[in-house]
């Protein structure tokens, strides 16, 4: 099992008081399996998926990934987990603007170790990027960016790939087509993916849909 | 993986060359101006205590003549055969090298030129042939003289055996004795041996690095005035970047960089362009000084009268201090910004926040801090006296002011925006406020630099106009002459007095008196003194009681350093008191002086004939060539007032020329930080002007507004400087001035001066926007287009 979640709950201190996000979630992702994480915005979803990514705690409950417990871990145990079994893609692409495009993806795959190159022109190759490895960031489309992004999660062949609204800031053809190659690939590398969406057809791509309503999985 | 994080994070700064220029050259002019001034005062230092070490200075008793110039070879005879181990010293200017002659067979071994040392560097011959000096001094002399290098030997002095240095200065007789601390248990009195001579204990001595010590804290406060302003460019260039990198840094941590490594990369990447940074401003505080230091050395030479090397060596001790400084210095400007890393959420938002989001809350805390501030410095200087309370009430004087500038700016502007009565005129009122906080910096840089130079200018300039008011009563008397003898003193007198013009005989000794060193003057009160002199406080007549041997006058540096003022009483002598009469400001003038009329000095000092005359005189010129002609005084002792004032001004002016250089160096690196500091956030300018650009206005308009809004931003910080100035001069006139030189001056004030560095405040400021502006100005449309699409 690459997630295991586990009666996690998530509250929040608000000027209102505490305010409880996730109430006793629990969820299952094998290898290869995508699942799509669904909700009216301010349901916990992002929240969710920080948990999932190693970047937040839930107050209580475990989470393991590949098999190893996170609440065990100090922050540099869980930046390590972040580096060699997760990858994340966000909504605003999150690229590094001083970086060029192939120094974007050597860099996240400088920090996993060493580089399989021709997985990397493979991947790089499978996203239409090839031309573009030495522009920066500025000069490229959205829909480019969020290909770079993909390339830069991928190419460390992470076992847990987690996408924020992936495809939420691109244009309706950019966002089929950037889905396309993501799911691509994903099944190529037999990488778990769980995508945080708003789009019912994003959802309908995807193995299992899971809806968050009121910090419960429905 | 932190060569990875490093080099990402320095990527940052190959895309952004001006920011890395900003904070390098932030980091170098700040260390500049703070080396250059250490290397100054090292330099006088090192050259302060190799001339200690040269002369013997403050370890051995001296003997010197009470009152002419030379010792005869006859006394010393006597002296020797009556068991006292003493000495001989010549002391002399050869051109402009000072020669001392010394006997290293009678010298104490401390010495450099002693026995011990010499045998180990001159051999045979040569021993009673050389002159030992350092190899800057040796490049003065011809072939003729045999020169050995001593690198201990003070910078402008040689030392030699003294019949040598007596057959190049043509002299026989000796300057003074040194006095061995091992005497023979009893020995005649040396008032029995030989009366005209006089021992002169160490405590005695005026130690020139004692001396010194003012104006090199002086200097050394300056170059850390300077040092605050650079590093006022090093934190907002500091600031932006690591705002301008929050995104960077959120994805980072994201990716797996633990915050660990995310903290040791950043500092490391920090300290390595700090020390480039330090590192060119070493090399520019060196450049500075080199171009200070002939000035420096001729202000001490002429303030103290101290010889320093007018050569700049590249010495350890200050270009360190100027390394460590800048290390320190970016550490203290980068603490708060790595704080906020640590407190960075991975994942909330991965947008920059707008660069430093200040409320009018935090503006009002910024205040407040102010307030608490310069009370707790008050109280600090009024719970400890001195100089460095002085300097501490300094410091929070102008951090206070500058924390407190962009609340008073907020509040100029939103009083400015309410008086609006256009739409344009709403929104730049309104577009400033926002520009606030990210130029807060740079104007607080601003504020420090043109108060910092209201108050030194309001101090040198209150000092001149009391310094040519003092010169005016002190130099009333036409001429001024010195005699060679007692029968040459006693000739002038009557020659004077047959002709009824009025003189002025000065004698004098030195002294201690209440535990401090001093000068004990003997004068005949008249009219000019009665006429001319202004005190600073006095009983009621005061020159009747000192003319009637009843009471003494004493100069302020005497007053304050004994504590004693009007009315208390001196020890003049043992079992002799007289009370004081009045306090008279003697500016300029480091030692203490105390004056009783000349009976009661003859009474005290029977030996002493007045070697020194003040004369009055409608036909100076004429009464001079009787003089030289009938007397046979040496035309080189007589100096007319004119000549005298002209010197003492010169002096003067010489003094302050290295405090006016600082200044101007100081507001230059205001002027670029502003300039760094618009330059830098012209980038995130575009996104607030597109907007405005879209409705109409055009990029020229907006170019245009850019300068004005820079303008009035420099008009309203010299507005709040002058306050500022006002309080910093006040304080450096009565806390700093006392403490540091022993007079208080009164304040005058400037408008005239104040409005024409407010010019070059505003026109620094001009010039400092005039860039950007055009770079605003030639923005293609393109760009400013890229503000409205989902590209950006």
């Amino acid at each position: 099992m690459v997630l295991n979640l586990n009666s996690i709950r998530k509250s929040y201190r608000t000027n209102e008081g505490n305010v409880s996000v996730l109430n006793d979630v629990s969820l299952n992702l094998l290898a290869g399996e995508t699942l799509a994480l669904r909700g009216e915005s301010g349901s916990g979803k992002s929240t969710l998926l920080h948990i999932a990514g190693a970047l937040e705690l839930p107050d209580t409950g475990s989470v393991e990934i590949g098999g190893k417990e996170l609440s065990k871990m100090d922050d540099t145990g869980r930046a390590a987990v972040r580096r060699k079994d997760i990858a994340i893609i966000f909504q605003h692409f999150n690229l590094i603007p001083s970086l060029n495009v192939a120094a974007n993806i050597n860099f996240q795959a400088n920090l996993s170790g060493p580089v399989d190159k021709i997985k990397l022109e493979k991947i790089v190759s499978s996203l239409g990027l090839s031309d573009q490895m030495r522009k920066y960031p500025e000069a490229l489309s959205g829909g480019q960016q969020q290909r770079v992004a993909i390339a830069r999660a991928l190419v460390t062949e992470p076992k847990l790939l987690l996408a924020d609204e992936p495809t939420g800031n691109l244009d309706e053809q950019s966002a089929q087509s950037v889905l396309e190659q993501m799911l691509t690939l994903v099944a190529e590398t037999n990488t778990a993916l769980m995508v945080v969406t708003h789009s019912r057809n994003v959802a309908a791509r995807m193995d299992k849909q899971l809806q968050l309503i009121g910090g419960r999985l429905r | 993986m932190i060569v990875s994080c490093l080099f990402t994070l320095l990527s940052h700064w190959y895309r952004n060359p001006l920011q890395i220029f900003a904070y390098l050259s932030g980091v170098a002019l700040a260390t500049a101006l703070w080396s250059g001034v250490q290397a100054i005062n090292h330099e006088a230092k090192v050259s302060y205590r190799a001339a200690a070490q040269t002369l013997g200075e403050g370890q051995y008793d001296l003997i010197r003549p009470k009152q002419d110039k030379t010792i005869s070879v006859l006394d010393y005879v006597k002296l020797r055969k009556s068991g006292w181990l003493v000495s001989p010293v010549v002391d002399g200017y050869l051109d402009n090298i000072r020669l001392l002659g010394m006997d290293p067979l009678t010298l104490p071994s401390s010495f450099l030129f002693s026995n011990a040392n010499l045998t180990s560097s001159i051999s045979g011959n040569d021993f009673f042939e050389v002159l030992m000096t350092n190899e800057n001094t040796s490049k003065n002399f011809g072939p003729n003289v045999k020169v050995i290098i001593d690198k201990n030997v003070a910078p402008g002095m040689a030392v030699g055996d003294i019949s040598l240095v007596q057959k190049l200065l043509n002299k026989s007789s000796i300057t003074y004795l040194i006095v061995n601390p091992t005497q023979p248990l009893e020995q005649t009195e040396l008032e029995e041996i030989t009366p005209h001579l006089a021992i002169i204990n160490t405590e005695q001595m005026t130690d020139i690095s004692q001396l010194t010590d003012s104006f090199h804290l002086n200097l050394s406060a300056f170059g850390l005035l300077s040092f605050a302003v650079g590093l006022f460019i090093v934190h907002s260039t500091i600031g932006l970047a690591f705002e301008q990198r929050r995104a960077m840094m959120r994805s980072m941590r994201s990716m797996g960089v633990s915050l660990r490594t995310l903290i040791i990369s950043v500092t490391t990447e920090m300290m390595i362009l700090a020390l480039v940074g330090a590192v060119l401003g070493i090399v520019l505080g060196y450049l500075i000084a080199g171009f200070l230091l002939p000035d420096v050395a001729a202000t001490l030479r002429g303030l103290y009268g101290a010889d320093i090397s007018g050569t700049l060596q590249l010495r350890p001790d200050w270009w360190l201090s100027g390394l460590i400084i800048a290390l320190l210095g970016t550490s203290l400007a980068m603490s708060s910004q790595i704080w906020q890393i640590t407190k960075l959420p991975i994942l909330t938002s991965a947008k920059p926040r707008a660069w430093m989001v200040v409320t009018t809350s935090y503006f009002t805390l910024q205040m407040k801090a102010s307030v608490v501030l310069l009370t707790l410095g008050s109280v600090f200087a009024i719970l400890f006296d001195g100089l460095v309370a002085g300097f501490a009430f300094l410091g929070a004087l102008l951090i206070a002011a500058a924390i407190a500038l962009p609340a008073f700016l907020a509040w100029c502007l939103r009083k400015l925006q309410k008086y609006a009565n256009t739409p344009l005129w709403d929104w730049f009122w309104a577009d400033t406020r926002q520009q606030l906080p990210g130029l807060s910096l740079a104007l607080m840089a601003l504020l420090l630099a043109v108060s910092a130079n209201i108050g030194v200018s309001t101090m040198v300039s209150s000092f001149r106009l009391t310094f040519i008011s003092f010169l005016d009563q002190r130099l009333a008397p036409e001429l001024f002459l010195q005699v060679a003898s007692k029968d040459q003193s006693f000739e002038l007198n009557t020659f004077l007095s047959e002709r009824g013009i009025e003189v002025l005989p000065l004698v004098s000794v030195e002294t201690v008196i209440s535990k401090q060193p001093a000068e004990l003057f003997g004068i005949k009160v008249g009219d000019t003194y009665r006429e001319n002199w202004r005190f600073l406080d006095a009983v009621e007549s005061p020159w009747d009681t000192v003319q009637l041997g009843k009471a003494i006058i004493v100069n302020e540096q005497f007053a304050r350093r004994t504590n004693l003022w009007v009315g208390d009483q001196v020890n003049i002598s043992p079992n002799f008191t007289l009370p004081i009469a009045a306090i008279v400001g003697d500016y300029g003038n480091p030692k203490g002086q105390v004056i009783v009329n000349e009976e009661l000095f003859s009474n005290l000092f029977p030996q002493l004939y007045p070697a020194r005359f003040g004369i009055r005189t409608d036909n100076p010129a004429e009464l001079q060539s009787q003089i030289i002609n009938q007397i046979g005084i040496d035309k080189n002792s007589i100096i007319d007032q004119k000549s005298l004032k002209a010197f003492s001004m010169e002096v003067f002016e010489r003094t302050f020329l290295v405090t006016s250089a600082l200044n101007i160096l100081t507001l230059g690196v205001a002027s670029f930080a502003i300039l760094m500091s618009l330059l830098t956030l012209a980038d995130r300018r575009i996104p607030q002007l597109s907007p405005v650009w879209a409705l109409g206005l055009t990029r020229s308009q907006l170019g245009k507004l850019e300068l004005v809004r820079a303008v009035l931003l420099a008009l309203f910080v010299v507005i709040f400087s002058i306050p500022t100035g006002l309080v910093l001069a006040w304080v450096l006139l009565n806390v700093i001035n006392v403490k540091a030189f022993g007079w208080q001056l009164p304040m005058f004030l400037f408008p005239f001066e104040y409005l024409k560095l407010g010019l070059y405040a505003v026109c620094a400021a001009f010039l400092a926007a005039t860039w950007p502006s055009l770079r605003l100005i030639k923005t293609p449309p393109s760009d400013l287009l890229k503000v409205f699409a989902s590209e950006r």
